[in-house]
């Protein structure tokens, strides 16, 4: 257990290694996200937080796109033949899940900030929201990842990720914005604890299918 | 004629259906609702069908993925396109009952999106089929995504639109299932309803398993060429 451990944090310091070296990925994403925010603020100002909210979770999962979609790409097929020897599978999807799911929480936070500056800030409970946000990318994250992997192996990258990601992540990005409007009003609403705990069980729901199905994708 | 009993439990019972689904008396419910209460026995079992098809579908994708016989990817593809008809059939029987109920046949309900989602990810799944050309490659990839699209999408559908207010029944605040409140029904409704959700599933399957013998004598045709 405590070898399967190192591996995976010996992976995800590979990722972060090569993420500091090429700074492609953080970069590239960052400036996506502030320009679709100041695309949104030159056309809109400072909107509605009903229209600010649904804003706010549309970008998160386009900015989820962008940046997860590569996960499966920098590495050639050699060097993942030589990840898969060494060691296995189920260490390696780990890896790349915690890896996206920690870049997905700085870009969430990231555009959050963004978000704040340009549109305005209509949120009344920050901590919670800021909380809500992370759970939404981590959530994205895992999804994408998983997703990323299957489009990787279809070598049709971009345009199947969107046409499988999207109709599975709407029912998310819907309990998001929902539990999200708490944050914009003083009422609390009823049912909302379950609605989280919803979400996190779809997380776990998530990555332990990932665990399960990503050898098979793997077998080559 | 033994092996094909339940065609014929499937004829009869459509024939019962179709006939008492019409003449079988429905209590006055509102000044709104009247007969097309009667939908009950036509569209709601459509979801019954395409429920059990995708289901039966995934069951394929994990036998395939346990032993990868290419005969399991025929069923669980298969089964899957059987559950998109029957669900396209569930959303435009519904839409017509509700052009006249709720005034317009599409507002936005949280069970006809979810419908909607449900056949967006199913297509996509054909999609995915499309873009790979090396069959066993194809196989494989598509159940997994297959068995990971039906884990995401289902919770949502059970759960969400019951959290929800709703048009449909059993939504937040109502009474009864997604289905139908009980209220509303009288035994006689109970009694047309099961042999009509079992009679349209085994026409589902019926089709279904033509479209898979279609599919494995198309294979043979291929392997003699």
């Amino acid at each position: 257990m405590a070898n399967k451990g190192a591996h995976i944090i010996t992976l995800i310091k590979k990722d972060l290694l090569l993420e500091i070296r090429q700074q492609y990925t953080f970069y590239g994403v960052l400036l996506y996200v502030a320009s679709t925010i100041f695309v949104v603020y030159l056309s809109m100002g400072e909107p509605e937080p009903a229209v600010w909210n649904a804003l706010f979770w549309v970008i998160q999962l386009f900015v989820c796109v962008n940046a997860v979609a590569k996960s499966f790409l920098q590495d050639n097929k050699g060097r993942m033949l030589y990840y898969y020897s060494i060691a296995g599978a189920r260490d390696f999807i780990l890896s790349k899940l915690i890896f996206n799911a920690l870049l997905m929480m700085l870009m969430s936070l990231l555009s959050l900030f963004i978000f704040m500056l340009l549109l305005g800030n209509p949120i009344l409970y920050l901590v919670q929201f800021i909380g809500l946000s992370f759970l939404g990318g981590i959530g994205l994250s895992f999804i994408f990842t998983f997703l990323a992997a299957i489009a990787a192996k279809a070598q049709q990258q971009a345009a199947l990720m969107a046409i499988m990601g999207f109709p599975i992540i709407i029912p998310q990005l819907l309990l998001l914005g929902r539990i999200a409007k708490a944050s914009f009003s003083p009422i609390l609403q009823a049912g909302l604890w379950q609605m989280v705990l919803l979400l996190v069980g779809l997380d776990i729901l998530i990555v332990l299918l990932a665990i399960i199905l990503f050898p098979f994708l793997w077998k080559d | 004629m033994l092996k094909n009993w339940w065609k014929i439990l499937c004829f009869l019972l459509l024939i019962y259906v179709s006939v008492m689904g019409f003449l079988v008396k429905v209590p006055v419910l509102d000044g709104r609702l009247q007969q097309s209460v009667r939908n009950l026995f036509f569209h709601v079992p459509m979801w019954f069908g395409m429920m059990i098809l995708l289901s039966v579908s995934v069951f394929y994708a994990i036998k395939y993925l346990r032993n990868p016989k290419p005969v399991y990817d025929h069923y669980a593809a298969e089964f899957a396109r059987g559950g998109i008809v029957f669900g396209f059939l569930g959303i435009v029987t519904g839409a017509i009952w509700a052009n006249y109920q709720w005034g317009s046949p599409w507002s936005g309900d949280p069970k006809q999106n979810g419908a909607a989602i449900a056949l967006l990810i199913y297509m996509a799944y054909f999609v995915l089929r499309g873009s790979m050309t090396d069959i066993d490659k194809r196989s494989r990839i598509s159940a997994v995504y297959n068995v990971f699209a039906f884990a995401m999408l289902f919770p949502t559908l059970w759960i969400l639109p019951r959290l929800t207010e709703s048009l449909h029944p059993g939504g937040q605040g109502s009474e009864g299932n997604p289905a139908l409140n009980p209220n509303d029904s009288t035994p006689e409704m109970t009694m047309l309803f099961w042999p009509a959700v079992i009679g349209w599933t085994l026409l589902a399957v019926w089709i279904t398993t033509l479209r898979i013998r279609l599919q494995l004598l198309t294979d043979k045709q291929l392997e003699h060429e």
